[in-house]
């Protein structure tokens, strides 16, 4: 299958992308005394893997094409500046913050997200399938639903991340002729569909690996613009629909033993474990 | 009174059993709310299918069999499980925590103007108000939410609740569907991986390998066809093109809890161990004896999984013949 050039009518494409400030997830992630969140202590924040998919994506296709315009949107506290500046790093060309106290559902957010594509008329909007912290998986197709719009969620590629193509920084979804072809992995092997643009797009793990921020990226970041928004500003109501009452650690399991050999383990698993 | 509406999965002209399970989840909501529960399968081709779903304790089952719903694509699947949920005053909405679901529900909800929990794996509160648990951070906490709006959506996790068992069997009556208006999502083609081998979420064993095999994942299988176990692979391993992405295990790929669960050169990444930590019983082989999987294993090996899964498949072989 071989990459089309854009149309005509996509020349200047512009894509938009949400950018998330989670927790780093590769750190160990506990609950607090009582339950009403997690220990904030000492933890760092990164965006979402799966947003920064979603941003480096969108660079290749705009680079792919020559010209066009990648924004980040962030909807968070005002640190979520940081999380935006990465991407802006990465080459985005400007960021806009809508900025709230706390978090907000992922209803509350793709409502956000709908009113900025109202504003913003972009031809695409690539999201992460998932924000590693809420783990709701629920914002790319909410936002679609709300426009009207077709989507492809858990976009990836028929080539490995270690291929040639990957190496080439290729861009996995296909836009021509007023659409977007998406390889999607779902349960059972990879499907292949063409959504008419504008269209939602979300991100799996397969679609690229993200580049780092150059150094002249990083500085050229720092003037690029950041528009602040409120939800009020945009008339967005984020009383949640999702209310979290409570968290707990899930049940631990005991640390087990190590044997010596292949023979103890076939005997344990026989007599004491009980399941060959 | 509440009623459920359990949207049925399946691939291949046949009901998948996560299915079973999503029914047994909505049992579980219908006896606390009083409601009933009602099926729903939307395919071509899928009369049988329906019939199947109505033999395991559902009070009715609705089927919407049309050509032009046959791909599971989430703008026309939405409107006709509205249609359905509408139909039934259903105010529960519930699927099995697959692709499909997680694609399609979130229009569902909007449609509805409903709140949704993702990956549900069990029930809270009081009577008829339930609350939802669910985890978040990969499973590192477990978080109990309210759904605040008078319908509400649910993915369950299959794993998490029991497979509802065959029962007398309800009736099954056509849904006709409702306006799709024209679709801006066209259906291509679907490469399905093929498998003689268990499918992963119903093995009751799983012979998982990481990027310990080095993409030599022979070891891995000859284990699991002598176990007659599902093959699994991190995350890593699907990332190099090694094995296919429907054999992912973890936050983003399958969630599992076999009896026995092998991994194999796997060194336990919070985001994998997410999908297999409720397996009852786990084996880790890996070489690197500080590897955070032998924290939560049962019975760890230290060693080369190309040396100790052949020894472990021929001592097997062995005690069988």
């Amino acid at each position: 299958m071989g990459r089309i050039a854009f149309g005509a009518t996509e020349e200047n494409v512009k894509i938009l992308c949400g950018v998330k400030r989670v927790e780093d997830p590769d750190q160990k992630i506990k609950v607090n005394s009582d339950g009403s969140w997690i220990v904030l202590d000492g933890i760092n924040y990164k965006p979402n893997p799966y947003d920064e998919i979603a941003v480096e994506e969108a660079l290749r296709i705009k680079e792919a094409q020559g010209q066009g315009e990648v924004v980040v949107v962030s909807i968070g506290t005002e640190e979520s500046v940081t999380e935006m500046r990465h991407a802006m790093a990465m080459g985005a060309d400007r960021g806009i913050l809508v900025k709230t106290a706390d978090r907000v559902d992922s209803d509350a957010a793709a409502r956000i997200l709908a009113k900025i594509v109202e504003r913003e008329n972009p031809d695409l909007v690539i999201l992460g399938r998932q924000a590693v912290d809420s783990d709701q998986a629920q914002t790319a197709q909410l936002l679609a639903e709300y426009l009207g719009w077709g989507q492809a969620t858990f976009a990836a590629k028929f080539e490995s991340l270690e291929s040639d193509e990957e190496k080439a920084k290729k861009p996995g979804l296909q836009v021509a002729d007023g659409k977007v072809r998406v390889i999607r992995e779902i349960d059972g092997g990879l499907e292949v569909v063409d959504v008419q643009l504008p269209a939602v797009v979300s991100t799996e793990l397969r679609l690229n690996l993200p580049r780092y921020a150059s150094l002249p990226g990083i500085m050229k970041a720092k003037k690029k613009p950041v528009e602040e928004l409120t939800p009020a500003d945009l008339g967005v109501d984020t009383a949640p629909k999702v209310k979290v009452r409570k968290l707990s650690s899930p049940p631990e399991r005991k640390a087990g033993i190590i044997v010596p050999d292949v023979a103890t383990l076939v005997e344990k698993l026989r007599n004491e474990a009980k399941v060959i | 009174m509440s009623n459920v509406l359990v949207v049925a999965e399946h691939l291949n002209q046949s009901l998948k059993k996560s299915s079973l399970h999503a029914l047994e989840a909505a049992r579980q909501i219908a006896a606390r709310t009083g409601g009933k529960v009602y099926g729903l399968v939307v395919g071509s081709g899928v009369g049988e299918i329906a019939k199947d779903l109505a033999r395991h304790g559902a009070d009715e089952v609705l089927v919407a069999d049309d050509a032009r719903v046959e791909h599971a694509l989430a703008e026309t699947w939405s409107k006709v499980i509205e249609k359905a949920a509408r139909e039934v005053s259903a105010t529960y909405v519930v699927a099995p925590a697959g692709s499909q679901a997680k694609d399609v529900l979130p229009r569902v909800a909007v449609r509805l103007e409903a709140g949704m929990a993702s990956d549900v794996i069990g029930f809270g509160g009081e009577g008829a108000e339930l609350t939802f648990r669910r985890p978040m951070w990969a499973g590192s906490v477990i978080a109990e939410v309210e759904v605040t709006t008078p319908v509400k959506v649910l993915t369950v996790r299959p794993t998490e609740f029991p497979q509802a068992q065959a029962g007398a069997e309800a009736p099954v009556r056509a849904l006709d569907l409702p306006d799709l208006g024209t679709p801006r999502t066209q259906f291509v083609e679907f490469r399905q991986v093929k498998s003689a081998r268990p499918e992963l979420t119903e093995a009751r064993i799983v012979v998982s390998g990481g990027r310990g095999t080095k993409g030599d994942f022979s070891p891995v299988e000859a284990l699991a066809d002598e176990l007659g176990a599902a093959v699994g692979a991190t995350r890593a391993v699907v990332d190099a093109g090694w094995m296919p992405n429907d054999l992912q295990v973890g936050q983003t790929g399958k969630t599992v809890a076999p009896e026995l669960y092998i991994a194999l050169g796997i060194s336990g990444a919070i985001q994998h161990v997410a999908g297999m930590k409720g397996s009852k019983v786990i084996v880790a082989i890996n070489k690197d004896p500080d590897a955070p999987i032998f924290q939560i294993a049962d019975y760890g090996l230290v060693g080369d999984l190309f040396q100790l899964a052949p020894e472990l498949q021929k001592a097997l072989a062995a005690a069988k013949g």
